[in-house]
């Protein structure tokens, strides 16, 4: 199918549907295979080439969108993850209203004693009949109180060596025993919460691979949700960059020649970036995938940073003001309509979230560079025995 | 428009490496660079005739390959690699673009033919965006006088091509002075170039920013080459090199600067590549080469940030990479014997060539709209 096929697919299911209902509008568009071409026919998708989604999104510019902030993490991590190591009856259960949005997904990975080290959790699941019986704790988990559904990785066999005893579940957020309270963060806001889990029954058909396999099923998901954090397409002088040169240009009173120099160094910078993202995507799309992907969220969250913080400075006294302190839920990030003061403490979580820029730096120099590991003392100790 | 390598692209690379691994090797460079002869003009010869790297940006009518940026790219990122002592980029990108500008049609077709070499007499460190300094002056009978500093690939140049007010003048080799000056640079040398009345032809106007402003895009190419050169180098040595009872490059203090390094260097290609991309278009056709094409507004604007951009990054990504190189090589970096400085000395001497990062910076300023203050 070429590109005109799918822009005919697109127009044809344009005119048989009102846009008007957007629940009904986007379950339709699923049903359609025009959710995300690139999954199998049945399952939002057409079986086609990823690049061909943007066909479909040209021709439904205007109709009903997803909300890629709250859904975020469905789309960006629990989807692919339950694609690749899901059963049928789970892809049939699960990606539909995880599409649509009718159901908001979570992700209970880390833990207060488990962050860069995540292999190391400590958040239990037992074997109960047909179930298991979850106890632990999560944190940092965004978006916890929408969630209908989380996935979860659980420690399943405290015996062996600590990446071996992992299973991957998915966990029904509204069972007994699941308790979500928010974390306030440096901003003021909550947007991520702890999340307690104390004698929760998960049935054994919510398992996502097999037992003991949960560490190889997580890394799809860290996988993909490090593509999504650096990997999104941005204009030659947007995002941040947008922000800083629109108060730059406006307000020629603010500006100094040592600003200026970082200005212009950043935006040298980022347009590089940007351009290797470009190179990237171009090389995905001809399917030759390069190792570049890994260094794009530490060159975004370096970036992100140093504008943000470029931002505050340049503004002088506006700069010493902030917009709002209070203590509320914040449903996703709204960094471009906040304030200065808080792009900056917001950026800060950037070479945290989503593996630490020190973590991501030792996967380059592994992974893509080959240099040898430091050498590891809990390889082949198992994981009770481990020091904590 | 691609920021990827075409197979056409791949293949000449291919064969320029090849030819650069028999010939050019770092033994055979060291022992050049403590030679008379610090250019090698066998292998000049040798990649002009045998693969056509002379006349690449040469229309066919010339009897060049009407080739484009892009390609010449490829060459540099190679010859960059290799700091092949070669006149490539003073010959065949400053001297032809100069000579495409100025339309003259017979130089270019014996340029092509890799059986004249030329140098565009301008300081290596000229920067695109400030007029040359107007050292060399033109009397009323054509004839040049005056001295130039700083020229690079004079002393193995066949014609000297001389910008004087808006014009291209040429002088034969032989009725100028050319005396090469102990150089940083080992692999590049520079020399000083003196006209005493000597007899010069006008071959036509050229526009010299646009002239440079392209040097410097392609540069980036070069200097891609000296960074890759530098991190795959380094990546081996730290791999082999044990203390502690460790390979050096199992410590994290070393890791992650080698990971930073990298993702410079792939930003580098990236911002390469469209800088070569963008200034191989729009090629222009064999009727327009007298038509000098203008940096202000449109497509030729847009080529011209990107390869400020591009000279502005890569310039520092190579000599930050060649530093770092020498630094994690520990004392072996720092002899004469092991090939890494001659890297070092290339790095730090195309950071001031054809403008130097702050120059291109400002040049963004002005072609981003991001002014400085009042």
């Amino acid at each position: 199918m070429t590109g005109d096929d799918v822009a005919s697919l697109a127009r044809e299911f344009l005119a048989a549907h009102d846009p008007g209902d957007r629940l009904e509008f986007l379950r339709a568009r699923f049903d359609a295979g025009l959710a995300w071409v690139h999954f199998p026919e049945g399952l939002g998708g057409l079986g086609l080439p990823r690049e061909l989604q943007l066909v479909v999104e040209r021709e439904l510019a205007g109709t009903p969108q997803l909300d890629t902030g709250v859904q975020g993490i469905g789309l960006g991590m629990a989807a692919p993850t339950i694609l690749a190591f899901g059963t049928e009856e789970q892809k049939k259960r699960f990606l539909r209203p995880l599409w649509t949005g009718e159901e908001i997904w979570c992700q209970l990975f880390s833990e207060p004693g488990a962050g860069s080290d995540l292999a190391t959790l400590a958040t239990r699941a037992v074997r109960d009949g047909d179930e298991w019986v979850v106890d632990g704790q999560k944190v940092w988990t965004s978006g916890a109180h929408h969630a209908r559904w989380a996935i979860l990785v659980a420690r399943t066999d405290p015996d062996v060596p600590k990446h071996r005893g992992l299973t991957y579940f998915v966990c029904d957020m509204h069972a007994p025993g699941v308790e979500v309270r928010p974390l306030r963060q440096i901003t003021g806001e909550a947007e991520f919460n702890e999340v307690f889990l104390t004698g929760v029954r998960l049935g054994d058909d919510l398992r996502l691979g097999e037992i003991g396999d949960g560490w190889r099923v997580a890394q799809m998901t860290l996988m993909n949700e490090r593509v999504a954090i650096g990997g999104a397409p941005v204009r030659r002088g947007g995002g941040m960059m947008g922000v800083v040169t629109e108060t730059w240009r406006s307000r020629p009173e603010l500006r100094t020649h040592d600003l200026h120099r970082r200005l212009l160094a950043l935006w040298v910078e980022s347009e590089v970036t940007r351009l290797a993202g470009a190179r990237l995507r171009e090389q995905l799309s001809a399917g030759q995938p390069g190792p570049e992907g890994s260094g794009m969220k530490l060159s975004f969250a370096s970036i992100n940073q140093a504008l943000s913080g470029l931002d505050v400075e340049l503004r002088g006294a506006e700069g010493l003001e902030y917009d709002d302190w209070s203590f509320r839920r914040s449903d996703s990030v709204d960094f471009f309509g906040r304030g200065p003061g808080y792009r900056y403490l917001r950026a800060k979580g950037n070479s945290i979230e989503g593996g630490t820029s020190e973590i991501l730096r030792n996967i380059v120099a592994e992974r893509v560079l080959g240099l040898p590991s430091e050498p590891r003392v809990d390889k082949d100790v198992p994981w009770k025995d481990l020091p904590r | 428009m691609t920021l990827l390598y075409t197979e056409v692209e791949e293949e000449l690379r291919a064969s320029v490496r090849d030819l650069l691994a028999d010939r050019c090797g770092p033994d055979a460079v060291l022992k050049r660079i403590e030679s008379d002869a610090p250019y090698d003009m066998d292998l000049w010869k040798t990649l002009a005739h045998q693969i056509g790297v002379a006349g690449l940006l040469v229309p066919e009518e010339y009897g060049g390959a009407g080739a484009t940026a892009r390609e010449v790219a490829v060459v540099l990122e190679e010859l960059g690699r290799a700091v092949a002592p070669v006149p490539f980029l003073t010959s065949a990108v400053l001297a032809t673009k100069a000579l495409l500008e100025a339309g003259a049609e017979d130089l270019l077709r014996e340029l092509a033919s890799g059986d004249v070499t030329a140098a565009l007499v301008v300081p290596l460190s000229a920067s695109p965006y400030r007029p040359l300094p107007e050292t060399v002056t033109a009397g009323e009978d054509g004839t040049l006088s005056g001295q130039v500093r700083a020229v690079a690939g004079a002393d193995a140049a066949d014609v000297l091509l001389v910008p004087v007010g808006p014009a291209l003048y040429k002088v034969a080799a032989e009725h100028a002075r050319v005396e090469v000056v102990p150089s940083l640079d080992l692999t590049r040398p520079i020399a000083t170039v003196t006209f005493a009345g000597a007899p010069g032809e006008v071959l036509g106007d050229v526009d010299v920013r646009t002239v440079l402003s392209f040097g410097a895009g392609l540069l980036a190419s070069e200097q891609l080459g000296v960074a890759e050169w530098c991190l795959d180098t380094t990546l081996a040595y730290i791999k082999e090199r044990h203390q502690f009872a460790r390979p050096i490059g199992s410590f994290q203090a070393i890791k992650h600067r080698m990971a930073d390094l990298w993702l410079d260097v792939v930003r580098a290609r990236a911002a390469a590549r469209n800088a070569a991309d963008l200034l191989a278009a729009p090629s222009a056709p064999a009727s327009d080469l007298i038509a000098p094409s203008g940096a202000g507004g449109g497509a030729g604007a847009d080529a011209e940030l990107a390869a400020a951009v591009a000279a502005a990054w890569c310039s520092e990504v190579a000599l930050h990479t060649a530093e770092e190189s020498v630094q994690l090589h520990g004392g072996i970096g720092m002899t004469w014997e092991h090939p890494v400085h001659m890297y070092l000395k290339r790095a730090k001497a195309s950071q001031i060539a054809l403008g130097a990062p702050g120059a291109h910076h400002d040049a963004v300023a002005e072609l981003a709209d991001l002014p400085g203050p009042a």
